[in-house]
């Protein structure tokens, strides 16, 4: 991975700081007409100065496959008011990604399953999933996940689960594997960042920790030769 | 052939826990050791704390021996056994390494089941199946050897019993210590305080658990810094106690010890007299046999059991210290699960939590309440502890509030990301006739060789202290202000677990056991065995301390019988 995090710009680090003025972060209810305006707004922001011009070089997936993903991840954790999902996370490209390397038992699963996805929308609706519309795309993954349409390996609840977890570990998981990027899975559960660290006053301070949108590999620890850093793991 | 290797005193087969510790007290006395692991040594930097590496990539237990071997499970003899994955690590330090790191002692009451079931309620209460024995010894015997792991190694923690003294700031039930923990325990947290509080509030006795994770500078280690990824995952800093930063280091530096990494074990050899003699290993393309006075066979329950079936000879035609048909018998675990679950209204404050930084509830552990009425013996330990990280919060559980995808659903997690909690309930587990180890007849390991087989299932003695606990955790959660709980199943199949206990129990009767009162074998004398596959009961707790302290005892006790022993 040579990719260079420090180079990019987080997404709005003062999300998390409108959530709150909205009263959205730890409030009971979601959706008031006041949180609504700042999330759309927000999200505005997001949108432009985050989009997403061209896909990543494919490493195991076919363009066919990328795109039925894609559709899939958004309707699992979409891009809503409520803020970026996984497309914005870039799902895909930890899924593609980690097909390559410790998901690679799962491929063939992938194979099966996206085509058979794409027969049953071809059949039922003339279309690929990913030419749906997303409430015709919701109503087919509902059928999938009850496990009412045939064609799948091992079935298609089970197709259903490993993309379901697959999106979860590729929003929320360390960016080095290709997704989280610019940590809006982490801003989402306003988790504040992966610390060698952590001092009683910042746990004490919970979710208005200030997220340090750091990989755990931007620390010399686990990247450079030697033993003798400054930041953890000085100890010979 | 193999190649053929100098003598040595004592080949210990395995440096985690078990020998990880006995290498110290052996070297301490001039004995001339070498340690057999089948993992290499790792260092901090190998230990990033990162969700995928840790638990996707399963990068500490994958591509390894015991991932090659990892035994095969089946609920009873009606079915076949699949294989599944292997709990545990290979390294200098095992799973001390990547562990949760919660060091316990037993209650007194663990070493007495029988005797004291029959005392207090009567014959008539061991389950007819069960072939639960008393210890051979009570827990006083080993309290001398508790004490000195939990400063040989670094265990925090706070005393609830120092002799005699009862301080209820620790757990009022332990058994009677001669002096306090080496340091004071992990520190509290929202979390703990608000579950601590909750327990007062019932009348319960919180206290915070015994960890072996350095709570301030200890022995030169630095304390544990609390970014939370313990679970299968090393220290950054070397706060976790793991033998391969005391023990072993220690007893490498006497000079007596030889550390050979990267090392298989495939038997133990005997002569026609039935003392073994060495042990031959794979390194690499090559095949080495290592004689040694004295072998102490230290790997994990399920590989000390394949070894002693594989290792056949004249004087041992059923496997080595098998003649009584004893090994793989008495097997037990803690896999049974029976979770508890709550959602709290409000963030708890656990994004940086560890597994062994919590409070424990020995209430209802063990014979710590009247049974009278009830219909089990024994109980659990509750445990409320801090940890969270964010693709396992994302997987949480939803309630019954919203389907588990979709916009509802991330606002879900969205807002209970940090206000969920899973308890971790350990129960009292009994052996039983049908619930064995043996060697699985089909699935073989990349040299050939066959798998563990487990066969085992839960009794209805677990699934009632299960059900019984799990009310106790609900009613604990709800006292806290939790506004949602889920209990989930009682658990049946008894799989492969960090916690497997038996398979060469430890008793006086030569014919219901495989070592004696000293963890040596009582038909091959220079043979001895270490690990929680010598203990005949679970206790409601982690068994890695109690495995570590009746390593320094059969350690001590070879040191001090060595002649009788090797003659």
């Amino acid at each position: 991975m040579t990719k260079n995090y420090k180079d990019e710009k987080p997404v709005n680090p003062s999300r998390r700081d409108l959530l709150k003025s909205a009263g959205l972060v730890g409030a009971a209810v979601v959706g008031t007409g006041t949180a609504s305006n700042v999330i759309a707004a927000d999200s505005a922001m997001v949108d432009q100065s985050n989009l997403i011009a061209a896909r990543e070089a494919l490493e195991v997936l076919t363009a066919e496959e990328a795109d039925t993903l894609e559709a899939v991840c958004d309707c699992l954790i979409p891009s809503d008011a409520n803020g970026p999902g996984a497309k914005e996370a870039r799902a895909v490209h930890y899924i593609d990604r980690a097909l390559a390397s410790h998901n690679a038992s799962s491929r063939y699963n992938y194979t099966i399953g996206v085509s058979a996805l794409n027969d049953y929308c071809r059949a039922t609706k003339k279309k690929p999933f990913y030419e749906l519309i997303k409430d015709q795309q919701n109503s087919v993954l509902l059928a999938l996940q009850s496990n009412k349409i045939s064609g799948f390996s091992p079935s298609g609840s089970g197709f259903f689960n490993l993309v379901r977890r697959h999106t979860i570990d590729g929003t929320f998981s360390d960016p080095y594997y290709g997704g989280n990027k610019n940590f809006v899975g982490w801003d989402m559960l306003s988790y504040p960042g992966v610390r060698l660290g952590a001092s009683e006053s910042d746990v004490a301070k919970g979710a208005n920790l200030e997220p340090n949108h750091r990989s755990v590999y931007e620390i010399d620890t686990y990247t450079k030769s030697g033993a003798n850093n400054a930041e953890g793991g000085g100890h010979a | 052939m193999p190649n053929n290797l100098p003598k040595t005193d004592v080949v210990i087969i395995g440096l985690g826990a078990a020998g990880g510790v006995a290498t110290l007290p052996l070297t301490n006395a001039g004995l001339k050791v070498i340690g057999l692991e089948a993992g290499g040594w790792l260092s901090p930097r190998d230990f990033a704390p990162d969700e995928v590496r840790n638990g996707s990539r399963n990068w500490p237990q994958s591509v390894q021996k015991a991932a090659n071997e990892a035994p095969t499970v089946r609920a009873s003899e009606n079915s076949t056994a699949q294989q599944g994955g292997h709990p545990m690590m290979n390294a200098v330090g095992g799973t001390t390494m990547h562990y949760w790191a919660q060091s316990w002692r037993l209650n007194p009451w663990d070493f007495k089941v029988v005797s004291e079931t029959k005392r207090r309620y009567g014959a008539d209460r061991i389950p007819l199946d069960s072939t639960v024995e008393d210890w051979p010894f009570g827990y006083e015997e080993l309290e001398p050897f508790y004490d000195k792991v939990e400063y040989a190694v670094g265990i925090s923690g706070q005393a609830g019993n120092v002799q005699g003294n009862i301080n209820t700031s620790g757990n009022i039930f332990e058994g009677e210590r001669q002096r306090e923990y080496p340091m004071q325990p992990l520190r509290a947290s929202p979390f703990t305080d608000l579950m601590g509080d909750a327990a007062r509030s019932l009348g319960w006795n919180p206290f915070q658990g015994p960890a072996a994770i350095a709570s301030e500078l200890y022995d030169g280690r630095p304390p544990c810094q609390y970014h939370g990824f313990c679970g299968k995952g090393g220290c950054h800093v070397e706060a976790k106690s793991s033998t391969a930063v005391t023990t072993i280091p220690k007893a490498v530096a006497t000079g007596n010890l030889d550390v050979v990494t990267y090392a298989r074990v495939i038997n133990i050899v005997t002569d026609n007299d039935g003392k073994v003699t060495g042990v031959d290993y794979v390194k690499g393309s090559e095949t080495f046999f290592q004689p040694a006075d004295v072998v102490l066979l230290s790997s994990y329950a399920y590989e000390n059991v394949r070894l002693l079936l594989l290792s056949k000879s004249r004087a041992f035609p059923n496997g080595l210290s098998n003649n009584a048909g004893q090994v793989g018998r008495h097997y037990l675990s803690h896999h049974q699960g029976a979770p508890v679950t709550a959602l709290f209204p409000s963030d708890l404050h656990n994004w940086y939590g560890l597994p062994a930084q919590g409070v424990g509830i020995d209430e209802w552990a063990d014979d710590n309440f009247d049974h009278a009425h009830l219909n089990f013996i024994g109980g659990a330990n509750l445990w409320a502890h801090t940890d969270r990280k964010p693709m396992s919060a994302a997987r949480m559980g939803t309630f019954g509030e919203t389907r588990n995808w979709g916009s509802d659903w991330k606002a879900f997690i969205m807002q209970n990301a940090d206000r969920t909690n899973s308890s971790y309930i350990q129960k009292t587990t009994l052996p039983y006739e049908n619930n064995y180890l043996d060697l699985d007849p089909v699935i073989k390991d990349t040299f050939g060789l066959p798998v563990t087989r487990i066969t085992a299932k839960y009794g209805e003695n677990e699934k009632r202290i299960a059900a019984y606990a799990q009310d106790k955790m609900e009613q604990w959660y709800l006292e806290a202000g939790a506004i949602k709980v889920v209990k989930s199943g009682l658990g049946n199949t008894m799989g492969a677990s960090t916690h497997a206990y038996g398979g060469t129990r430890m008793g006086i009767d030569s014919q219901t056991n495989v070592v004696d009162s000293w963890g040596f074998s009582h038909e091959a004398p220079n043979l001895g065995i270490l690990g929680a596959s010598v203990m005949g009961t679970s206790g409601a707790r982690n068994p890695t301390l109690t495995v570590q302290a009746l390593s320094w005892r059969t350690a001590e006790y070879l040191v001090n019988n060595w002649r009788s022993i090797v003659s």
